[in-house]
């Protein structure tokens, strides 16, 4: 059981999560309430990541960021190593393709508030930000919590780019969905099915926490 | 609806929030850190300049048992990482932190060393050796003259067989000069399983899920394996010598210039031998 990959994995859905859920939000927000020319062409941007293979992603980033770019090369003389084949390299390759999977949930969940319910709040008094933390955010919260799942649950499984882009570092790139294919190769079948089962019973327990936790705000909302 | 607004003006709930930010910082502090906590536990386990080794796939058990026997040697362990050469090769120009890069041929090493990521050409290590490779309870014959499959061929008996992509892997290369050799590479073709690396390639063929493959004596050789079915030497003169070349990256530090030489020193060489290599 390679315990560091199960920790590359956790970090890289955790830091997916925390970086994308926020942006998610403010995204999500604006196109449940704003009509705008080319609306449909951003909206359409914002699922393409779900459409594309994750060899397109990685190709794009590969080209773009590798050491024979010149954006790669200017990375590289600031922080010193390369963005593809590094931690930050995997989690902008993460984010990027969880991009769909966070913000049409959240913004599902906006455009599910009624629009009187927002021009009351108005009508109140509220500042635009008292009504989005009081009246919105309170009510479109189990999109954000979808969101949060899905995004966390799709990086834990995320392939593709992962080898594309990460290679396959032990404890720098190498997550537990790696290790497995890696294990297999080296005909390690044991080990690749731990691994199998700890990636399955994780995955499992993470919906659950996390459905459990969104079915309660939705009991409570009565 | 109602009830939620006047609710949620009356209190609003940063619980959730709250227990949001919660869950996040306790999964934070149980994996110990971020990215650099994971290097900080890869430092932990290990020297710092604890070298990445890129090693072409045949190697797979072979180096690891001279990387075993380095760390206990020098006390200094190697990170293995193991993939198709073509791979590899991709991955060192677009900047992957190895330091040496065992190939299982020599264009790739020629060309890194021609784009300049090398300190210098390089040696061979070690000359490769195909195997037809018949799982147990397939159809196949193994013979080094490739007679069964032949003959297996022509009666349609072949469903699958599995090669390593002659585009990435220099052991589908050698297969296909080999099925080119013996006249069956036209007739073979739409059955032919690609795999990426040579033992993804063997994974096909053991597990029986083709009649049989063109593997790596290097992997057939590892007990666990031998015992999955049977396999045939075909003679080094039916391919293009398969010469495997090794190189040192530009950044590579003292223990990757160690763990290369002591790639070419008798223990090593003793190992290689034993997995089927033949060692210049």
């Amino acid at each position: 059981m390679d315990w560091v990959a199960l920790r590359v994995s956790l970090w890289l859905a955790a830091g997916t999560v925390a970086l994308l859920v926020p942006c998610g939000v403010y995204v999500g927000r604006f196109l449940a309430f704003h009509r705008f020319r080319g609306k449909l062409l951003i909206e359409a941007l914002v699922t393409v990541p779900l459409v594309l293979p994750p060899t397109v992603l990685g190709y794009y980033l590969l080209v773009t960021f590798g050491a024979r770019s010149a954006l790669g090369r200017a990375f590289e003389t600031v922080v010193g190593h390369t963005l593809p084949f590094s931690f930050e390299g995997l989690l902008l390759a993460s984010v990027i393709a969880n991009i769909p999977f966070v913000v049409q949930p959240i913004q599902r969940g906006f455009e599910a508030i009624p629009a009187d319910v927002r021009d009351a709040a108005a009508c109140c008094g509220l500042t635009p930000w008292q009504r989005f933390l009081r009246i919105e955010a309170p009510l479109a919260w189990p999109g954000v919590v979808t969101a949060a799942i899905l995004a966390f649950a799709h990086t834990l499984g995320e392939f593709g780019v992962v080898l594309m882009v990460g290679g396959n570092l032990p404890g720098v790139t190498r997550t537990l969905s790696v290790a497995i294919y890696d294990r297999m190769q080296a005909f390690d079948d044991r080990s690749a099915g731990v691994m199998a089962a700890v990636l399955l019973l994780v995955s499992v327990a993470t919906l659950m926490i996390t459905t459990g936790l969104s079915r309660r705000v939705g009991l409570r909302r009565g | 609806m109602r009830m939620a607004l006047s609710r949620s003006i009356a209190g609003p709930r940063h619980r959730w929030w709250v227990s949001a930010v919660l869950a996040v910082s306790v999964l934070g502090a149980w994996s110990g850190g971020g990215p650099s906590g994971a290097s900080r536990i890869a430092a932990a386990t290990s020297s710092p300049q604890r070298p990445r080794v890129a090693a072409a796939a045949n190697l797979n058990f072979a180096l690891t048992a001279i990387a075993e026997q380095f760390a206990r040697d020098h006390g200094t362990p190697v990170d293995l990482v193991f993939g198709a050469s073509g791979t590899l090769t991709r991955q060192i120009q677009e900047g992957a932190p190895f330091e040496l890069f065992l190939s299982a041929d020599e264009a790739f090493p020629r060309r890194l060393t021609s784009a300049g990521l090398t300190r210098d050409a390089g040696a061979v290590y070690a000359i490769g050796r195909l195997v037809l490779f018949a799982p147990r309870g397939s159809a196949l014959t193994v013979d080094e003259g490739l007679i069964g499959l032949g003959r297996l061929l022509k009666s349609g008996g072949v469903t699958r067989f599995a090669i390593a992509n002659p585009d990435v892997a220099p052991y589908g290369k050698a297969a296909e000069a080999v099925l080119k050799k013996h006249g069956l590479w036209d007739a073979i073709r739409p059955q032919l399983v690609l795999g990426d690396t040579i033992s993804q390639t063997a994974q096909f063929a053991t597990t029986g899920n083709a009649v049989g493959g063109l593997l790596a004596y290097s992997i057939v050789s590892s007990p666990e394996i031998a015992e999955r079915g049977a396999f045939a030497l075909i003679p080094a003169g039916d391919h293009p010598p398969m010469r495997q070349r090794m190189v040192l990256l530009k950044r590579a530090g003292p223990v990757a210039m160690q763990f290369y030489e002591y790639i070419r020193g008798r223990a090593a060489r003793a190992v290689l031998g034993k997995y089927g290599y033949e060692v210049p």
